[in-house]
C-alpha cells in the first residue's frame, strides 16, 4: 500500500485545492517553479510507485508543453518580436507568458497526480458521509454510480458492435454518435433503475441511523500531508515575493 | 432473528397506468421457516408479489388492495432479504467485504456485529475470496452468491429470491442453489423462491405454490403438486421435470460457409484457442463451455465483428458472394445478407421505436423497395407471433418477445449464417419452444445457425457441439 493511501481522501482533496488556489491566484513563473520543485521534493515521501506516477506526470508535462507552445505563438505581443509568420508572433512578452503558463499548469496538476492517484471511491464516500455528514443516500448512490460507469464502457463497445451487425455501422464515427449515445442512455437508465431497486432491497433508506463499518478518521498521515501542503503553498508564494515577481491575480 | 410469517388476505396489486390487476384476491399463509417455491405462468404476478414482500413496490408505482403482512406488519425495505435475477445490477460496492456489509450498515447493526457477520455470510455461501477482492471481477454465479451473502448478513427472517439462477451457466446454477440451501438451513429463515426451473429447486423447498391471476391455483408438497398439476404447469410455461418441450431441428442440405484455420479469438489478447472449425448451411452448431471461456468472443469473431487474434476466418465463396477478405473487413451493410449476429441482450441492438420498423431496419439499409419490405416484415411478424404488437415499442415487450424480435430482425435480410448469443436465456418453456421452432425453420431454409449457449436442451438439439474451455477441442 502506498503511504498516501493512508491519508483521508478529504485531506488529500483539501490539500490539492489549497495549493491550486494559491497558484491560480498568482501569475508568475517563479511561484509556479517553486511549487513544482517543492512538490517534487515531497513526492517520494508519498511512496507512490514510479510505474503509476510516471505516465500521469508525463501526460501532464506534455499538456503543459503544448499549452506553452500555443501561448508562445499566439500570446499577447510585447517587447522585442523575434519571429513573425502571419498571425504567429514570438515576442519577449509571449515567451515569458508561455513559460509561466506552462509551469503553472504543471504546478496545478502535480499535487493532484501525487495525492489523488490512489483516491479510493469507497473511502471517499465513507469520509463524505461520516466527516462532512452529507446525506447517506446521496453519498451511497454516488458511490454505486461510479461502479456503473465501468459497466457503461463495456455497454458502449457492445452497442457499437451490435449496430455494425444491424447494417448501420458504415456511417462515419461522428454521424453514428447521436444514435449510439441515445442507445447507451436507454441502457444506462435501465441499469440505474435495477441498481436502485437492489440498493433499496438491501435496506438503503431504512429508518434509524446508519452504521458506517469503515470509520473515516484523520490521523498523523493527514497532519503530515497538510503540513507538506502548507509548506508547498507558503514556500511558493514566499519564493515569488522574494524574487519580486509575485503578481496577485485579483490586483491585475 | 426469528423466521418470518407471511400472510396475504385478499391482496391485489395493480401497476400504475394499467387496467388489469397483476395479482388479485390472493389468500396465502407461509409459516415461519417454510421454504416455498412459487410457480406460475408468465404474467401471473409472481415477481410482483416478491417485490411487494421485499418492500420495494412504492405507493407511487401502483395501487394495492387487501392486506399483505410480514409478522403482522406491512413490508418495508430491509425487513426481508431480496436477491434479483441480474447478477450485474446487484453488486453495489466495489469490494467483496464492503458489499456484504452494505445491508447491515443500512439497518444500523453495530460495527462489531457487522465485522462478525461479513465473514460468516461469505463462508455460508462458499465464497472463498479475500474481503478486499474486486466484486466486479467475480463470475455470474459468484456475484449471485455475493448478493446472497449480502442478504444473509442482514439476518432477515425472510429470504426472497426472484429467478436467482436464470442468467447463470449450469455450474453457477448449482453453486447458487446449494448456497441458498446452506444459508437458509443455517439461519432457519423463511424462504420464497420464484423460478421456472422446477428440477433445480424442488428438493431445496418443502412446499410449492402455483399462482394465477385470481390467486393460488395449487398448493402443497412439491411432488404432490407436480404430480397433480404437472401438464397444466408445463402448458403454462413452467419447466416441469420430465415434461420439457421437444422441438426437433432436422438438418437440411446447405453449402459450406466458413472454414476457419488455426483460429485464436480474443479482444486484443487471446482468450480461446479454437483451431480449425468449419460451419455449414442447414446445420445447427452449438458452442458450449463455462462462463468466461471465450464463447461470446468466438461468436463475435465468426460473425465478422471482431478480428481474430491469429489464424483466419475463411469465408467460402458461397458466403462471400463476391466479396474479398475476411468478414471482419466487410462493410456493415454487406454483412446483412451474409452473416447476422444476435446479441445476448436484445436491448443493446434495438434501433427504432416500433416492432415493425425494427424488423425493417436491415431491409431499409439494403434499399429494398417499400412494397417488398412491407411484405417481408408482415411475414416475419406472423412467424414471430408479434403481429398484434407491430406498433409497440421494442423496449416495452417482455423478455421472450424481445428475444424473438431481435432474432427476427436479424433474419429479415435472409443472411446465410446466423450467430446467436444465448438465444434461450431466461425463457420459460413455452417461449423456449417458440424460439427453437423459429431456429428450426431457419435451418430448414439451408441457413447455417451457430448458437453460443449454456442450455443443455438446445445443445442436445444441435447437429454439432463445439466445446470451448481450457482444453478446447473441436468435436465433429
Amino acid at each position: 500500500m502506498t503511504r498516501v493511501a493512508a491519508v483521508n481522501p478529504l485531506t488529500a482533496i483539501g490539500v490539492v485545492l489549497l495549493i491550486d488556489l494559491v497558484l491560480l491566484l498568482s501569475l508568475d513563473a517563479v511561484t509556479a517553479t517553486a511549487a513544482v520543485v517543492l512538490v517534487a521534493l515531497f513526492a517520494p515521501l508519498a511512496r507512490v510507485p514510479l510505474g503509476r506516477l510516471a505516465p500521469r506526470t508525463a501526460a501532464v508535462a506534455v499538456a503543459s508543453v503544448l499549452v506553452a507552445l500555443t501561448v508562445l505563438l499566439y500570446g499577447r505581443e510585447s517587447g522585442t518580436v523575434h519571429l513573425r509568420i502571419g498571425l504567429v508572433a514570438v515576442s519577449d512578452g509571449s515567451i515569458a507568458l508561455a513559460i509561466a503558463t506552462g509551469l503553472r499548469l504543471l504546478a496545478v496538476a502535480l499535487p493532484a497526480v501525487v495525492l489523488l492517484t490512489d483516491l479510493d471511491a469507497t473511502r471517499l464516500a465513507d469520509a463524505l458521509g461520516q466527516r462532512l455528514h452529507l446525506p447517506d443516500r446521496f453519498v451511497l448512490a454516488g458511490l454505486a454510480g461510479v461502479r456503473l460507469f465501468e459497466v457503461l464502457g463495456e455497454d458502449w463497445r457492445t452497442i457499437a458492435l451490435a449496430r455494425r451487425a444491424r447494417g448501420v455501422g458504415d456511417r462515419g464515427r461522428v454521424r453514428r454518435l447521436p444514435g449510439q449515445a441515445f442507445a447507451l442512455l436507454v441502457v444506462a437508465l435501465r441499469r440505474a433503475v435495477a441498481l436502485a431497486t437492489a440498493m433499496e432491497a438491501r435496506g438503503l433508506g431504512a429508518p434509524g441511523p446508519r452504521t458506517w463499518s469503515r470509520p473515516s478518521r484523520f490521523g498523523r498521515p493527514d497532519l503530515a500531508v497538510l503540513l507538506a501542503g502548507l509548506v508547498v503553498a507558503g514556500g511558493a508564494v514566499a519564493a515569488g515575493l522574494i524574487a519580486g515577481t509575485y503578481r496577485f491575480v485579483l490586483l491585475q | 432473528m426469528t423466521a418470518a410469517r407471511i400472510e396475504a388476505r385478499g391482496w391485489g396489486w395493480r401497476h400504475g397506468g394499467r387496467l388489469a390487476w397483476a395479482v388479485d384476491g390472493l389468500d396465502l399463509v407461509v409459516e415461519p421457516g417454510e421454504r416455498v417455491l412459487l410457480l406460475g405462468a408468465s404474467g401471473s404476478g409472481k415477481s410482483t408479489l416478491l417485490a411487494a414482500l421485499a418492500g420495494v413496490l412504492g405507493d407511487d408505482q401502483g395501487e394495492a388492495r387487501g392486506e399483505l403482512l410480514i409478522d403482522g406488519r406491512r413490508p418495508a425495505p430491509g425487513r426481508a432479504g431480496f436477491v434479483l435475477q441480474d447478477p450485474e445490477s446487484q453488486v453495489i460496492l466495489p469490494r467483496v467485504a464492503d458489499d456484504v456489509a452494505f445491508g447491515p450498515e443500512n439497518l444500523g447493526v453495530p460495527i462489531e456485529e457487522i465485522r462478525r457477520r461479513v465473514p460468516a455470510a461469505l463462508a455460508e455461501v462458499g465464497l472463498a475470496v479475500p474481503g478486499d477482492a474486486s466484486a466486479t471481477a467475480l463470475s455470474g454465479g459468484q456475484k449471485q452468491r455475493l448478493a446472497l451473502a449480502g442478504v444473509l448478513a442482514m439476518a432477515p427472517g425472510l429470504v426472497l429470491l426472484d429467478e436467482p439462477t436464470a442468467n447463470l451457466d449450469p455450474e453457477g446454477v448449482e453453486e447458487v442453489r446449494d448456497a441458498v440451501a446452506r444459508g437458509v438451513a443455517a439461519s432457519g429463515a423463511t424462504l420464497v423462491v420464484v423460478e421456472h426451473r422446477v428440477a433445480t429447486w424442488q428438493d431445496a423447498v418443502d412446499r410449492v405454490v402455483v399462482l394465477g391471476r385470481e390467486g393460488v391455483l395449487a398448493d402443497g408438497p412439491s411432488r404432490a403438486v407436480l404430480a397433480a398439476h404437472g401438464p397444466a404447469l408445463a402448458a403454462a410455461g413452467v419447466w416441469v421435470p420430465g415434461l420439457s418441450p421437444v422441438v426437433p431441428v432436422p438438418a437440411a442440405p446447405g453449402e459450406g460457409l466458413i472454414r476457419a484455420e488455426g483460429l485464436v479469438v480474443g479482444r486484443g489478447r487471446p482468450v480461446a484457442r479454437i483451431g480449425d472449425l468449419g460451419l455449414d448451411g442447414g446445420r445447427l452448431t452449438a458452442v458450449v463451455g463455462p462462463n468466461g471461456a471465450g464463447k461470446t468472443t468466438l461468436g463475435l469473431t465468426l460473425g465478422g465483428l471482431l478480428p481474430p487474434v491469429s489464424g483466419r476466418v475463411g469465408p467460402t465463396a458461397a458466403l462471400a458472394a463476391g466479396l474479398r477478405g475476411e468478414p471482419e473487413r466487410w462493410r456493415s451493410r454487406d454483412l446483412l445478407t451474409r452473416i447476422a449476429v444476435v446479441f445476448q441482450s436484445p436491448q443493446h441492438q434495438f434501433l427504432t421505436g416500433t416492432v415493425r420498423e425494427e424488423l425493417g431496419v436491415g431491409l431499409r439499409a439494403l434499399k429494398v423497395p417499400e412494397a417488398r419490405r412491407r411484405a417481408r416484415v408482415d411475414d416475419l411478424l406472423d412467424r414471430l407471433g408479434l403481429a398484434p404488437l407491430a406498433e409497440a415499442n421494442p423496449f416495452t415487450l417482455s423478455g421472450g418477445q424481445q428475444r424473438r424480435l431481435s432474432v427476427g430482425s436479424a433474419l429479415a435480410a435472409a443472411p446465410r449464417l446466423v450467430v446467436l448469443d444465448e438465444p434461450t436465456f431466461g425463457q420459460d418453456a413455452t417461449t423456449w419452444a417458440a424460439l427453437v421452432r423459429l431456429l428450426a425453420d431457419v435451418v430448414a431454409d439451408g441457413t447455417g445457425v451457430l448458437a453460443v449457449t449454456h442450455d443443455p436442451l438446445l445443445a442436445a438439439a444441435a447437429h454439432r457441439v463445439v466445446p470451448v474451455g481450457r482444453a478446447a477441442e473441436v468435436s465433429a
